[in-house]
């Protein structure tokens, strides 16, 4: 599938806000340069505050950077990307096919053609049958599905997704990221994944970019080089957590360092 | 002495089947104890009457009040009255509806739309609408129109502006989702912000409802030419209370049959909402 150039690419990008209370401006996102592989699986690792989210969100078109410059390969037919988001964020007067069938229809195509084209994806992410229920008739994994199954529907080369399982419970995240790389080995897609949990990271990713806070950076960029396809097991592997180790060592001096220099006698 | 043992023991308890009667009656709880109550409302009406401890003269009676309504429905005058009223109520709600709804949408969501519109908004919502009315019936006289137009008036306020508000409130993350699949502007509107804004556009209109029944009312009450409100005012100066109670009772039946009507639009608009599943199964 790797045809060999970049799905994506970002140099410099920045992002900065004018706090309206304060009229300070704040750096969220300070020079961040990222390469993604076509066909890659790369994790956006980071505590909350980041700003993983927001480069997301740039690379979506939401929100402007303020500097920097991001290429996106470029698809003969439909989207770069596209993107799931953290809460699924599902129409609710919608039923779960026109929900998943939603994307195709903001790209201009027929509603009866677009709830035809959705119908694949929809059992694709293993919600058969659930075309016409409502979305609080789903459970939040299922909702998480639906959301999941509206952005594959638009065909993108990329897959933007942001914390999608971050609301589940434990068991059902376990089970959502095992489901997601099944799905990603069908759908053959690039995927930039924003998460803050180490292990889900390290599982899912052909590579892991870890963030620190204030201002958002990159601070390591890790190859995760365990055999495809991964079952939910290889979490128990010591390769597995030698991985943990090493992005929990980065994420907790990151830590520890804005700690120390944020207390008043640090200099001394 | 008693033994004192460890533990409490909370046993199971099989489910009882309980006698048929009792289940229907658990099934129609509602409807049946309303029933009983208008119904012994009206018993004891009657019977408070028939004894002479109600004022006949001043409360009438349920069977009066009946009678003067079989008598009042052989009247082609009557006829004419329903027929004034109810077309000056559905001109005046129709084309309230039909105004406030797409501006009130507008100045919800455009911003330069709501900064010119909103002291207007304010500036009438304030004033008490009634108090147009000699106005109005300098500009169009004491007919059909003036009466529309109050009509009008006390239904288009009370729908606009929930409708504002409910544009205002619509959920910024269903915007993300329409912006980032590249919605065009007219799908923001037809899968985003009405349907967002529908439940506050429905309560406003069952808060119209009261309004536009007032409307017309006092309108007709206003102008005496003519118009079921004329025949309740007729009858209060001819001493008739139980035909102008049975007036009251038409204005009443219809405010509740509306009220039920938007109710029932409303229920099939917002099948998408869990909370009024709930609500019929309870």
């Amino acid at each position: 599938m790797r045809s060999g150039h970049l799905a994506l690419s970002a140099r410099g990008v920045q992002m900065q806000y004018r706090d309206r209370g304060t009229g300070k401006t704040l750096l969220a996102i300070e020079n961040v340069d990222l390469d993604v592989p076509d066909g890659a699986f790369v994790s956006l690792l980071g505590p909350s505050g980041c700003g993983k989210s927001t480069f997301l969100k740039i690379v979506n078109g939401l929100l402007p950077a303020t500097a920097g410059e991001i290429k996106l390969h470029r698809v003969a037919k439909g989207r770069e990307d596209a993107m799931v988001f953290q809460d699924a964020a599902l129409f609710p007067w919608y039923s779960v096919l026109d929900n998943v069938a939603y994307g195709l229809v903001c790209a201009g195509v027929s509603r009866g053609e677009a709830r035809k084209r959705a119908v694949p994806f929809i059992d694709l992410v293993g919600l058969k049958g659930f075309d016409d229920k409502y979305p609080y008739q789903l459970s939040g994994g299922m909702q998480q599905r639906a959301n999941l199954a509206r952005a594959l529907a638009v065909d993108s080369a990329i897959l933007l997704m942001d914390e999608p399982f971050a609301a589940l419970d434990a068991q059902t995240r376990e089970l959502m990221q095992a489901e997601l790389l099944r799905i990603w080995n069908a759908a053959k897609k690039t995927v930039l994944f924003v998460t803050h949990q180490i292990d889900e990271a390290v599982y899912l990713s052909d590579r892991v970019v870890v963030m620190a806070a204030r201002p958002g950076k990159v601070i390591a960029d890790i190859e995760i080089d365990l055999p495809r396809p991964r079952p939910l097991s290889v979490k128990r592997t010591p390769e597995f957590a030698v991985y943990e180790e090493r992005i929990w060592r980065l994420i907790a001096g990151e830590y520890e360092h804005a700690r120390v220099a944020s207390q008043p006698d640090a200099a001394s | 002495m008693t033994e004192t043992t460890a533990f409490r023991v909370i046993h199971a308890r099989a489910r009882r089947r309980r006698h048929p009667l009792r289940r229907w009656y658990r099934g129609n709880e509602r409807a049946i104890l309303s029933a009983a109550g208008i119904v012994s409302f009206i018993a004891a009406w009657q019977i408070g009457s028939d004894a002479g401890l109600i004022s006949k003269f001043f409360f009438s009676s349920p069977v009066e009040i009946a009678a003067a309504g079989a008598l009042e429905v052989q009247k082609a005058r009557f006829w004419e009255d329903v027929k004034i009223s109810a077309s000056e109520l559905a001109i005046g709600s129709l084309a309230a509806v039909l105004l406030a709804v797409p501006l009130g949408i507008a100045i919800g969501w455009y911003r330069g739309v709501s900064l010119t519109f909103d002291p207007w908004l304010n500036f009438f919502n304030a004033l008490p609408r009634v108090a147009l009315i000699p106005l109005v019936v300098l500009w169009v006289g004491l007919g059909f129109e003036m009466k529309t137009i109050i009509v009008f008036f006390g239904g288009f306020f009370s729908i606009i502006l929930p409708t504002v508000e409910g544009v205002r409130t619509v959920d910024r993350q269903f915007l993300d989702v329409a912006r980032s699949f590249r919605a065009p502007e007219r799908l923001i509107f037809t899968s985003l912000v009405i349907p967002g804004t529908l439940p506050f556009i429905v309560s406003g209109i069952r808060l119209a409802v009261g309004r536009v029944l007032a409307g017309v009312i006092i309108a007709e009450f206003y102008a005496q030419t003519a118009g079921l409100g004329v025949m309740i005012a007729r009858s209060e100066a001819s001493l008739q209370s139980d035909r102008m109670l049975f007036g009251v009772l038409i204005f009443t039946v219809l405010g509740i049959v509306l009220t039920e009507a938007v109710g029932i639009v409303e229920r099939y608009l917002q099948r998408w909402r869990p909370s009024l599943d709930l609500e019929e199964a309870a």
